[in-house]
């Protein structure tokens, strides 16, 4: 008789004792697994609208939501429960199949990432050997989704914001697959298990400047404030969600927070040496980490303020697309030149190679004119 | 060669909000906390003194609104006015005031008090107990030189220290 013990190693040690052939072991694992990703991801996503709510509140000198149960904790509940009491709207002249899907399509490949980030050593659903090729590819189909709810909502408005995701996350998504490169390459492989496997040292060490290329690719492709145009307040209202209410409503803003957890699961797995880390267990260290990216990414909300539209599509075409390919190749050569080289110096000269050409770059590229000839 | 825009602006701003966060919050819980308000405030209420008031009626005359309404009947064995009704309807007033300037004997005061707001419009109406000196209700200076002389030095009008409740 199988009882579950929640803790990962226990699991792993279960199923290592299976025969490999049992044909119980993958419905076990993927079970198991399902149910783990469910109970780590919608937790974490309360907690990140708790903190993102309290934290930024912190940033701007109040207290943020304290009223509802001990510090406010239960906020989150309340919200939902609030949004799901309300009335749910169509658009007399919308398109309903297609306004009655986007939530879902959008929310649902996000979950799909937390298929390979690796919570623990082999504690993870699928150990694609393409792990990272997989969660660039599903990452991309949530911009449908938002795009059909742009569409579907016959608004002008959500299909401006709609257009403006579809424009900014196909660019930006150049940057950031070419920053993952370089991490793919000194990893010498896609599996995101492998990939923390190889990190002796942090990669955000060895590859500073892709680091930098990524967290700012992945702020735009999840829509974080600096790049948040598809629901900009103050010009279109609120994008592309502006005709949606009660439960899908909540599917797009858990969406949106599930982005900002997968994103820093991604950046805590390729960067930050995921689950490795002494004395505490791996899969504390490796929510820690989380934590501690998505603290970044709030922060740097709390400080920026929205970009113009032309001035995000220059970023990326003129300074991250540039940067990045430079960056894949000075990897490049790093790892066929100096295979063997050891860690530190290749880490002071990557750091000043960084420092250079965000320099050089803040020089030869000039963003924000904002005069656009007709 | 002028360096620009390479993030050094950025990473100030990044610096300020990371100070901010660390700073106290200037919400006040208002309920539970509220804010010192200076002694030294105009004042948004009227106090009136039972003893010194002779019923003269020189405020309700002097009021601009024809708020106060005052009522008296005659004391024969003592020569004096009875004060029977002293009526102020603060939904009226305009805190101009004229009445506390006007008042011949120094009966009337302004004075301040925290919470004004109220659940129903009969309840502007004071009479004469809720126009009392109370612990929620302290004297302002204004026109009234000896209370002026008590009371503390201007201080900032909103105090930033909270008392709690």
């Amino acid at each position: 008789m199988f009882v579950f013990n929640p803790s990962f190693s226990s699991v792993n040690h279960y199923l290592e004792t299976l025969p490999p052939d049992w044909p119980g072991g993958f419905w076990l694992h993927w079970g198991v697994f399902v149910v783990i990703i469910f109970a780590f991801v919608m937790p974490m996503i309360m907690a990140f609208i708790y903190l993102e709510r309290r934290g930024l509140g912190r940033f701007q000198v109040r207290l943020g939501p304290n009223r509802v149960g001990p510090f406010g904790i239960l906020q989150p509940v309340a919200d939902a429960i609030k949004v799901l009491i309300k009335e749910d709207i169509v658009p007399a002249k919308g398109d309903k199949w297609v306004h009655w899907l986007a939530p879902v399509v959008a929310f649902v490949p996000t979950l799909m990432i937390f298929a390979v980030v690796p919570f623990q050593d082999g504690a993870l659903l699928a150990d694609l050997n393409i792990g990272i090729l997989y969660v660039v590819a599903i990452s991309s189909i949530s911009v449908v989704g938002i795009f059909m709810a742009g569409w579907g909502s016959n608004n002008k408005y959500s299909l401006i914001g709609a257009m403006r995701t579809i424009a900014q996350v196909v660019s930006y998504e150049i940057p950031l697959v070419l920053s993952i490169i370089g991490v793919v390459l000194l990893a010498g492989s896609l599996s995101m298990n492998k990939i923390v496997e190889a990190q002796t040292i942090p990669f955000i060490l060895l590859q500073p400047l892709g680091f930098l290329i990524f967290f700012l690719a992945a702020c735009a492709e999840i829509n974080r404030t600096p790049f948040d145009l598809l629901e900009a307040e103050s010009e279109i209202v609120a994008g592309f969600h502006i005709e949606y209410s009660g439960m899908k409503f909540a599917f797009f803003y858990l969406a949106e927070y599930a982005e900002a957890l997968a994103i820093s699961a991604i950046i805590t797995t390729l960067f930050l040496g995921g689950w490795r880390g002494p004395i505490l267990p791996p899969f504390l260290w490796f929510i820690i980490k989380v934590f501690g990216v998505f603290f970044l990414i709030f922060w740097v909300r709390s400080t920026i303020p929205r970009l113009r539209i032309d001035q995000v599509m220059a970023f990326t075409w003129k300074c991250l697309l540039p940067l990045a390919l430079l960056n894949l190749l000075i990897t490049g050569i790093e790892v066929i030149v100096l295979p063997e080289a050891l860690p530190w110096p290749v880490i002071f000269v990557n750091l000043a190679i960084m420092a250079v050409l965000v320099v050089l770059w803040s020089k030869f590229s000039r963003l924000g004119g904002g005069r656009v000839e007709v | 060669m002028k360096f620009e825009r390479y993030g050094i602006g950025i990473a100030k701003g990044m610096a300020l909000t990371l100070k901010h966060l660390f700073r106290h919050p200037i919400t006040t819980q208002y309920p539970e906390e509220r804010l010192t308000v200076s002694r030294r405030t105009r004042g948004n209420e009227l106090v009136w003194d039972k003893e010194k008031c002779t019923g003269c009626a020189t405020c309700a005359k002097s009021c601009p609104q024809g708020a106060i309404q005052i009522i008296t009947s005659v004391k024969t064995e003592e020569n004096k006015y009875l004060v029977e009704k002293f009526e102020v309807d603060i939904g009226y007033c305009i805190f101009c005031g004229l009445c506390v300037e006007s008042c011949p004997y120094e009966a009337l005061f302004m004075s301040y008090d925290y919470e004004r707001a109220r659940y129903r419009r009969q309840e502007l109406v004071m009479a004469k107990e809720g126009l009392l000196l109370s612990d929620t209700k302290q004297l302002s200076g204004y026109a009234r030189p000896k209370v002026e002389a008590t009371l503390p030095l201007q201080t900032l009008l909103l105090d930033r220290d909270k008392v709690k409740k």
